[in-house]
């Protein structure tokens, strides 16, 4: 934006601005209000989930939630019981530790990778550098709609050109291995594009004078450049971890809907499908998918709000 | 167990190996002792790691122990595989080492990518003029049933609605929360965190929030338990079936993803408004400007650039939208089709590789150019800051 007047210095020509312009600048009724009903619009739907998974079914099942808020201290309203019945009878436990076991390598591995692959486009010298760059950042036009065919098809059959194997059958499919690369994959471009923003940042003379101390690239990378990294690294990671934790259609197509293997996501969509009206477990169920990444919320929210504004150019 | 894994640090050694004088001081055959007891070091470890996937395929194995080898097994994999690469590289004659070195740091990058990414955009591509298994040659006959099946339809004309009314609805409302929660004496933050808040969810778990809400039984069968409803026969309405009224069902669906993406906005929105200076707000000010015309003539231009980049974001992610509608089901009867969902359901629930690779090429080619400008937006930005 361009400003052609001058600020003015004197005040005094200036007219007094109106009452109503000055309580809206410093947040009278009418912002006050408009904010209180927006954050309400905002938040009852989360209300509505979380108050429903704590009534006993009977009572879900013949009354709205809100109208829990009239006996808010009868004790006979409460219960934990659609907790365990989600946890137990319906597997969300297991479903739970799958979750885990999906996301935290998935979140780590492509921060390892393009971190290193981050310093080498920074800070080493090779033919080709450039052009790798340029080619792994414009890889974030792809969709990942567009790698999900042939993946599947690599990890059921391999692949083979004119009889010749080259990439073998691996049997990934339904494997948490199988899930953890299709993820790094996914995630790359953006922490690659993002980590070198950042490293290629660093000042020039610590990486320097780190070498004429005699360190080699991996000492270097490892002790000064990770630790000097720590705020972009944890960006993306929260933003990563949140994409794999939430995430339906890698899950769904890679690991599949069995039960020993299926993620929150998947069982969540299950139980819609096969106890679609049963809202006392529904709502349990939806929150324990949501409780690890509340927490990841309020706990950091800063990185939080930092990494998911960076993700924002995801494919 | 035979692993076959490629070794990238490897690559870059034969054009070297040209420049090599005879006056070598290590004979060939020390160098080649040390190359082969360099590489007995990672092909022991794949050897290492394969049998432990081996034993995570095991299902009757204690699920807690499972979850804690397989990250255990994740984590650790990857940072060995580093160190162990590195540690080869030291093995290699002094003269090769840097000039290899940079090839273990990106190349793992590049092989992951080259597979998972380039090789399936080209196969992909090939597959959409291929039949249902994948083979043989169809001609056009995928992207006509694109372009010409109802469902098909459908999906295109709905999320060409998506496109235009979620970046819309919620870029407007992030915008116009992020101007008036500026302006709040105290509670700024928590306001803001509240708004934010639904990012942190799942699109299933929202998926299911809101079906709570648009929850529907007819008159006769039972109290209404869906919040929409319960206002309806509150006030003496008979409830409506809101997923089911077509089209607008669709804008139901959509609700859920602005409720989800409106915290975003909000928040990259609120960064680029207190960043105007406010020298310039308060000279509006004293120069007689009423509060819209701040906001309409000095706060949204100065803040243009990243609207547009907040919207386009959203373009893309409607675009892509699949889960909601996905998990809120009866796509077909409610007339809710999406593209990114109509994919699924080709390649996956109806097994229709040529189809369901002709709908993801169709939607790489829409997304493209958005993409393209989102990035070169992103970078100008970056350079800004």
């Amino acid at each position: 934006m361009t400003l052609t007047a001058p600020l003015p210095t004197e005040v005094e020509a200036a007219p007094p601005p109106s009452a109503q312009a000055a309580d809206v600048r410093r947040g009278g009724w009418f912002v006050r209000i408009t904010i209180l009903i927006v954050v309400a619009l905002w938040i009852i739907p989360a209300l509505g989930v979380l108050v429903t998974s704590f009534r006993p079914e009977s009572l879900v099942t013949t009354s709205g939630w809100w109208t829990a808020f009239a006996h808010l201290f009868d004790s006979g309203q409460w219960t934990l019981d659609n907790y365990r019945q989600a946890l137990d009878a319906q597997g969300f436990e297991n479903a739970f530790l799958n979750s885990l076991a999906v996301t935290i390598p998935a979140t780590v591995i492509p921060i390892t990778i393009a971190a290193f692959a981050a310093y080498a486009f920074s800070w080493m010298e090779f033919r080709g550098r450039y052009v790798m760059f340029v080619a792994v950042v414009g890889l974030l036009v792809v969709p990942l709609q567009m790698a999900l065919i042939p993946i599947l098809r690599l990890y059921v059959d391999g692949a083979s050109l004119g009889g010749a194997t080259i990439f073998p059958d691996l049997d990934l499919n339904g494997t948490f291995l199988g899930v953890w690369l299709a993820h790094t994959a996914f995630g790359l471009p953006l922490a690659v594009y993002l980590l070198r923003n950042f490293i290629g940042a660093l000042p020039s003379s610590i990486i320097e004078s780190a070498k004429i101390d005699g360190a080699d690239h991996f000492t270097i990378f490892w002790r000064l450049v990770v630790p000097l990294s720590v705020p972009a690294l944890a960006a993306f990671a929260i933003f990563q971890f949140l994409w794999v934790w939430n995430d339906l259609l890698v899950a769904y197509v890679f690991l599949g809907g069995t039960t020993e293997n299926r993620v929150l996501t998947i069982a969540l969509q299950n139980l819609v499908g096969s106890r679609g009206e049963e809202w006392h477990l529904l709502t349990s169920a939806a929150f324990i998918s949501m409780i690890l990444p509340l927490i990841v919320f309020f706990s950091l929210q800063r990185y939080f709000i930092r990494g998911l504004t960076a993700g924002a150019v995801k494919g | 167990v035979t692993t076959t894994v490629e070794q990238p640090p490897i690559a870059p050694e034969p054009e070297r190996e040209a420049k090599e004088t005879p006056k070598a001081r290590h004979t060939l055959g020390m160098v080649a002792l040390r190359v082969v007891g360099a590489l007995v070091v990672p092909i022991a470890a794949f050897i290492v790691l394969w049998s432990t996937f081996d034993f995570l395929r095991d299902a009757d194995a204690n699920r807690f122990v499972l979850v804690g080898v397989a990250i255990a097994v994740g984590v650790g994999g990857v940072f060995f595989l580093y160190w162990a690469m590195n540690w080869v590289v030291n093995w290699l004659p002094e003269r090769y080492r840097e000039g290899v070195r940079p090839y273990v740091f990106v190349g793992p990058a590049l092989v992951i990518l080259a597979v998972f990414l380039i090789y399936p955009v080209i196969n992909t591509i090939l597959l959409s003029f291929g039949d249902r298994q994948g083979n043989g040659f169809v001609g056009l006959d995928n992207y006509e049933f694109v372009f010409t099946d109802d469902s098909m339809r459908r999906a295109i004309r709905n999320t060409l609605g998506w496109i235009v009314i979620v970046p819309l609805v919620a870029t407007s409302i992030g915008l116009a929360f992020a101007t008036l929660a500026d302006r709040l004496r105290r509670g700024e933050a928590v306001a803001k965190s509240l708004i934010f808040l639904p990012m942190a969810i799942s699109f299933v778990g929202a998926a299911v929030t809101w079906k709570l809400i648009y929850s529907f039984r007819p008159e006769g069968f039972g109290t209404n338990i869906g919040l929409l409803n319960g206002i309806k026969s509150g006030l003496g309405m008979s409830p409506t079936a809101w997923l089911q009224v077509k089209p607008w069902n669709n804008l139901m669906l959509m609700v859920i993803m602005i409720w989800l993406q409106v915290g975003f906005a909000m928040v990259v929105l609120s960064a680029a408004i207190k960043s105007i200076p406010d020298e310039i707000i308060e000279a509006a000010r004293i120069d007689g400007a009423s509060e819209l015309q701040v906001f309409r003539r000095i706060i949204v231009p100065s803040i243009a650039p990243t609207i547009a980049v907040v919207a386009t974001y959203m373009v893309i992610n409607a675009m892509k939208v699949f889960d909601i509608v996905f998990v809120i089901g009866g796509a077909e009867t409610n007339q809710t089709e999406v593209i990114a969902e109509r994919m699924i359901r080709n390649f996956f629930l109806l097994d229709n590789d040529g189809r369901g690779a002709a709908i993801a090429v169709v939607l790489f080619v829409a997304v493209i150019p958005v993409m393209y400008w989102n990035i070169r937006r992103f970078r100008e930005q970056e350079a800004l800051r």
